[in-house]
């Protein structure tokens, strides 16, 4: 093979991938352990439709931002691969 | 019974039909189906492979009994996607390999930590199949009346014509459409019971909307019944904040770490296409899961509704008993019920002599005593009646619950089969030997599988631990094999020794604790910070995790080849090959230039 790899920056790459993953694991814990399980309470005097929100993040919400974090990660990954010259 | 026939037979000539057109050729086609299946197609298998017997037939049905507990199932069981796409699946299949094992051994060079992961992960999958295997044979003994044995057997031959011709390929395209039978399974009765309830056909929204007709929400509703018949509300739980904290988490950070799980990413092509498809894993696992609580929710709505305080008949005539209690101003027992009473998963005793059927919780406030027992896989099992749909949703149903437990059966099995052909005998014991003779070992390895987990799916009365063993899963995955997985891709100077003191400490620890408190001494108070055995993996974790650092720091950091591994798996596209690790290696992927080149 001869073309040579063009410039990679792997430590920024490596040290934007590890600032990103940390931010989303911030969103993860929250809406789960925080929202679900430690605030509960809290959350449960307001209502998302007839659910208590504490509840409803412990059933069903936490599920829906789960998904939507990895689509997240993916589109965000793909934008630092460009920037750093590496190819996914 | 006709209809039930006709659905598990059609769907079993599918999964051979599949299974026929896609043969492995290759050690590459039978552990990772050649690395170019579709990220969606993989995200499709990955839900099947996961979501088992327990997900469909149970889970709605303890997320009913425990109300609020049973959400730790729903957020472990997914978030544990979240670590999986973030922290461990783009980088395992930037490394490239076939097998955990694989990664262990070579990222700490060292045959000891090698077998070790071997050990993990037949531990893991062997203790998760039995219960697949008896799953199917319930399925055939209650549905088809065949023998409880020979339906086992049935099951086993199916899997073994799968995995065995098709290892990871035949397997990957059985699961999508085994997924594609489950799933509809599930949402169908799924629709038609919220419409009934609340009016609207999207069951998640059913669940937070209100009562048909009614001015009060469905779930308000269902707190004031429970709380009327002496139960907790159906939106608190009994448990330590503690305790729902480490389960959730033990079972987030045991399905990251579970081997039939983390090799489904090895069958992509990329790093970055891994990333994609534990996304469209978890849209697949949550059309189910977000269901599920509509289910649990409805089902015991649904089922205090019409059960309670209804006239028991004890008679086989049922239309006529029904009539005479109408006539006299009483109300019938639901048909549904008399149907399942048969199979032993409901049933009436009458306390107190009035012919009516009390449910009643703990602390019922007119002191009565509970009359009825309902298994929890009834609230799946019994929707279709429950919603007056057609006998012939009752046979999807079943097809449902025998795909959801032969698509994990295989996962396990592919685990299984390759833990010993690839990781003991190809790069343990015999190191030389060729493509030919590995396929051929896994195959055998295979089958020999498929047998033990049949016998073990047979003895499950006998094995009274197997009922829990779902703890030991995801307690030994998460405590063993997560942390050296997630240390060895993130921390560079992670070692051999102190790896294999962190699997040694999180295997023993976690199966001793689950042991002495499930069947030693079973008292609660006597918890290690009030942690049930189902949580402690997530604590021990954390231990294991500290060992490994501290025993590394102390140690020899790994030789250099290795801290140049760990960089290259860290950036996509820039693999290449390390000295002795990698020997055995094929070619590397076409974006990977060798140093020869």
């Amino acid at each position: 093979m001869s073309n040579e790899p063009t410039k990679i920056d792997a430590k920024g790459y490596w040290s934007a991938t590890v600032r990103l993953t940390i931010s989303l694991l911030v969103i993860w814990f929250a809406v789960s352990y925080g929202a679900g399980v430690l605030l509960r309470d809290v959350l449960d005097n307001v209502s998302i439709g007839g659910a208590p929100l504490g509840f409803w993040f412990a059933q069903q919400g936490s599920i829906y931002v789960f998904v939507a974090l990895i689509f997240y990660y993916c589109f965000a990954m793909n934008k630092i691969e460009r920037k750093y010259g590496v190819k996914g | 019974m006709d209809w039930t026939i006709f659905f598990v037979v059609a769907s079993f000539g599918t999964y051979i039909g599949i299974a026929l057109w896609a043969r492995a050729g290759s050690t590459n086609d039978f552990y990772v189906a050649g690395h170019d299946v579709h990220p969606m197609i993989n995200g499709m298998a990955t839900a099947a492979d996961w979501m088992s017997a327990a997900s469909f037939l149970s889970m709605a049905g303890l997320i009913a009994s425990l109300g609020y507990g049973g959400s730790v199932y729903l957020m472990g069981w997914t978030g544990g996607y979240v670590l999986l796409a973030l922290l461990l699946a783009p980088f395992l299949r930037e490394f490239g390999k076939f097998t955990v094992p694989d990664f262990v051994g070579d990222r700490y060079y060292s045959t000891a930590a090698r077998v070790i992961a071997v050990i993990c992960a037949l531990f893991v999958s062997f203790t998760y199949i039995a219960g697949q295997m008896s799953g199917v044979g319930i399925a055939f003994s209650r549905f088809l009346g065949v023998d409880f044995n020979t339906g086992i057997l049935v099951g086993m031959g199916i899997v073994f014509i799968y995995a065995v011709l098709g290892g990871m390929k035949g397997v990957t395209y059985t699961q999508v459409a085994q997924y594609c039978v489950l799933i509809f399974a599930y949402t169908v009765p799924a629709i038609f019971i919220s419409m009934m309830i609340t009016g609207n056909p999207v069951p998640q929204l059913g669940f937070i909307s209100n009562v048909r007709g009614e001015d009060v929400s469905m779930l308000e509703n269902l707190n004031q019944v429970v709380t009327e018949l002496g139960f907790i509300e159906y939106t608190s739980t009994n448990k330590s904040w503690i305790d729902v904290f480490a389960i959730t988490g033990a079972l987030m950070f045991g399905t990251a770490g579970l081997p039939h799980v983390i090799i489904r990413f090895f069958t992509v092509s990329s790093a970055s296409a891994a990333r994609v498809s534990a996304g469209w894993a978890l849209v697949f696992i949550a059309l189910l899961y977000t269901v599920a609580p509509a289910v649990g929710a409805f089902a015991r709505y649904n089922i205090i509704d019409t059960v309670n305080e209804t006239t028991y008949i004890e008679t086989d005539d049922y239309a006529t008993a029904a009539e005479g209690i109408t006539s006299n101003g009483g109300t019938p027992v639901p048909e549904w019920f008399k149907n399942w009473e048969r199979t032993g998963l409901v049933g009436f005793e009458d306390m107190n002599g009035d012919g009516l059927m009390q449910i009643r919780g703990p602390n019922a406030p007119d002191g009565l005593a509970n009359e009825v027992t309902i298994n929890n896989d009834i609230s799946v099992l019994a929707s279709p009646e429950i919603a007056q749909l057609p006998e012939w949703v009752i046979g999807l149903m079943v097809a449902g619950g025998l795909a959801a437990a032969l698509s994990t059966a295989a996962g396990l099995l592919m685990v299984i089969s390759s833990a010993i052909s690839h990781d003991l005998c190809r790069r343990t014991l015999f190191k030389g030997m060729s493509d030919k003779t590995e396929l051929r070992i896994a195959r055998v390895a295979a089958a020999g599988a498929v047998a033990a987990a049949g016998l073990m799916g047979m003895n499950t009365a006998k094995l009274a631990f197997v009922a829990q063993v779902v703890a030991f899963a995801f307690g030994l995955a998460a405590a063993s094999l997560f942390p050296i997985i997630f240390l060895g891709i993130f921390w560079k100077r992670m070692n051999k020794e102190g790896a294999i003191a962190s699997m040694a400490f999180g295997l023993i620890s976690t199966f001793s604790y689950i042991y002495y408190f499930k069947f030693v001494d079973t008292d609660p108070s006597h918890w290690f910070l009030g942690v049930s055995p189902e949580g402690i993996g997530f604590v021990f974790m954390f231990f294991s995790a500290i060992i490994g650092i501290v025993v590394s720091l102390v140690t020899a950091p790994p030789p250099q080849d290795i801290q140049d591994l760990v960089e290259d798996i860290r950036v996509p596209g820039t693999r290449t090959r390390h000295g002795s690790v990698d020997d055995d290696m094929g070619p590397m992927d076409d974006h990977t230039p060798t140093p020869a080149e």
